[in-house]
């Protein structure tokens, strides 16, 4: 058992120290949802008014609307990003030595889905204290609440990512392949405006909001911040999360990608 | 005691055959070179027992242990250095040595000595605060020699290690291991295309075009044709260059 907790503890210390190493990194994943918090919000604040709805008991302002948006936006992009770096590490072959560990296969990947998970909770406690000075002030204890929501929101999405980088070949491709999956994932969900507005403009577009898992990710998220439990939300993300992990682990072979490389 | 066995080792790529019926025994403690011109199948024989690519015929064993059915046991008695660097660029010497003993799972008290053991061994104990991009190529090579020691393997396996080296740093890699292989009684598998690289004495194994054309004593087998290269010319019809 040791020598699990061992990998596992080393796994997520790597993951820290590169983190560290690449401050520019965690600035522009700070940078990215706080223009859209600050420019973005406040543009359409006078536009856009947010009647009551669940779990907010009052009317608020279109920036604490999008707050547990912008929070998943970025365990999306780290997710994705995560993904990234497996697909450097086949590139540059340093995925050979992480094939040589007698540990299985499973472990090392599910390690490396939490550790990517651990970083990005990392990010988004700093983005929503930074919020929270802006004005964004969910409930002290809603921060807490959201914690495991927004930790099973970061294995899934992280879990998405490895298993899109399993059919990746080249790290050109996958760059590529992460602005086809990020872009239309967070802009056809509740993230920036609730569902019903949504169906006021278009029956289509509502239903493929709802059949997004980013939305239920947003809305586990939302909730859990004002301490109430989506179940609904929850469900769909637990259920993902290990149907992705699964597929991921399954999908998981450097042998394809190297062969299609020789070949 | 065999150090590694490989039997009738096949493999193909799609409609390509890599390797055909490769089979051949390294013993405990010996130097064995692994020659072979581009294409040979070297790679993917190296791709085979690190378990890049999954077995498509027969087994390997390292030390008694078979790839197929025990490989946890047969990786912990594995170490490798690739030809492709492999060390972490952004983290230091020790760093990436904390991080491959942890990936063998090893206790951290246990592996804080085996580092300080083969930091000491390497003479890289006053750059392991060093980060990897920082060091030349020598000394890249030596972090990985101390990496894949960390757990204590019984074959030490270098695909090309010297590749991308100046002849300086190319023969004092190549005697530094041999050292490690006389007085630690360690095997080794060297790979090369080089034929400075192969001493009279090492075990010989070529390679060509996928098929095992020719194993034993080196100086043994050249004996006929008076040099190794006149040897290998003759084996793969590979013209060497003057």
């Amino acid at each position: 058992m040791s020598s699990y907790w061992e990998c596992l503890r080393a796994i997520v210390a790597r993951e820290w120290l590169r983190f560290v190493q690449q401050r520019s990194r965690f600035l522009s994943a700070l940078v990215r949802p706080l223009l859209w918090l600050v420019v973005f919000a406040a543009g359409f604040r006078a536009a856009l008014g947010i009647a009551i709805i669940e779990p907010y008991e009052t009317y608020i302002t279109y920036e604490t609307w999008i707050v547990p948006g912008l929070a998943c936006m970025i365990l999306l992009f780290n997710g994705m990003q995560g993904s990234l770096s497996m697909v450097y590490d086949r590139e540059m072959g340093s995925m050979r030595v992480l094939l040589t560990s007698p540990l299985p296969r499973s472990f090392l990947l599910a390690s490396k889905l939490l550790a990517t998970a651990l970083i990005s909770l990392l990010q988004v406690y700093a983005f929503l204290f930074i919020a929270w000075l802006y004005g964004v002030q969910p409930p002290a204890i809603g921060l807490l609440t959201a914690l495991p929501a927004l930790l099973l929101v970061a294995l899934l999405l992280s879990a998405l990512g490895l298993l899109l980088s399993n059919g990746i070949r080249q790290l050109e491709n996958f760059a590529g392949v992460m602005n086809f999956v990020i872009f239309p994932m967070f802009f056809l969900s509740s993230a920036l405006y609730p569902l019903w507005k949504m169906r006021e403009a278009s029956e289509w577009l509502f239903w493929i909001c709802s059949f997004n898992p980013f939305t239920y990710a947003v809305e586990l998220v939302r909730y859990a911040l004002y301490e109430r439990l989506n179940a609904v939300a929850l469900t769909v993300c637990l259920s993902l999360t290990l149907l992705f992990s699964l597929l991921a682990v399954l999908s998981f072979n450097p042998q394809n990608a190297a062969l299609r490389r020789a070949t | 005691m065999t150090a590694l066995a490989i039997e009738q080792i096949a493999f193909s790529y799609g409609e390509r055959q890599a390797l055909q019926d490769i089979s051949f025994r390294t013993a405990a403690g010996r130097f064995t070179a692994l020659l072979g011109p581009n294409g040979a199948g070297k790679s993917t024989l190296i791709a085979l027992l690190t378990r890049l690519y999954d077995l498509q015929h027969g087994d390997i064993q390292v030390a008694g242990f078979s790839l197929r059915s025990q490989p946890r046991e047969a990786l912990r008695r594995l170490g490798v250095v690739f030809q492709q660097s492999t060390l972490d660029l952004d983290l230091s010497v020790e760093q990436n040595l904390r991080y491959h003993a942890a990936l063998h799972g090893m206790p951290r008290k246990v592996a804080h000595d085996r580092i300080e053991q083969e930091l000491d061994r390497q003479q890289l104990s006053e750059r392991r605060k060093t980060k990897v991009r920082e060091l030349n190529g020598g000394h890249r090579r030596r972090v990985e020699i101390a990496r894949a020691l960390l757990h204590k393997p019984s074959l030490l396996l270098l695909d090309e290690a010297s590749a991308g080296l100046d002849p300086a740093s190319r023969q004092g890699l190549n005697d530094h291991v041999r050292a490690l292989c006389r007085e630690q009684g360690m095997s080794v598998i060297w790979t090369t295309h080089l034929f400075d690289e192969v001493k009279d004495d090492d075990h010989l194994i070529i390679l060509n075009r996928g098929n095992l054309v020719a194993q034993g004593r080196a100086d043994a087998l050249s004996e006929t044709d008076g040099s190794l290269q006149e040897t290998f010319a003759r084996l793969t019809l590979h013209p060497v260059p003057a």
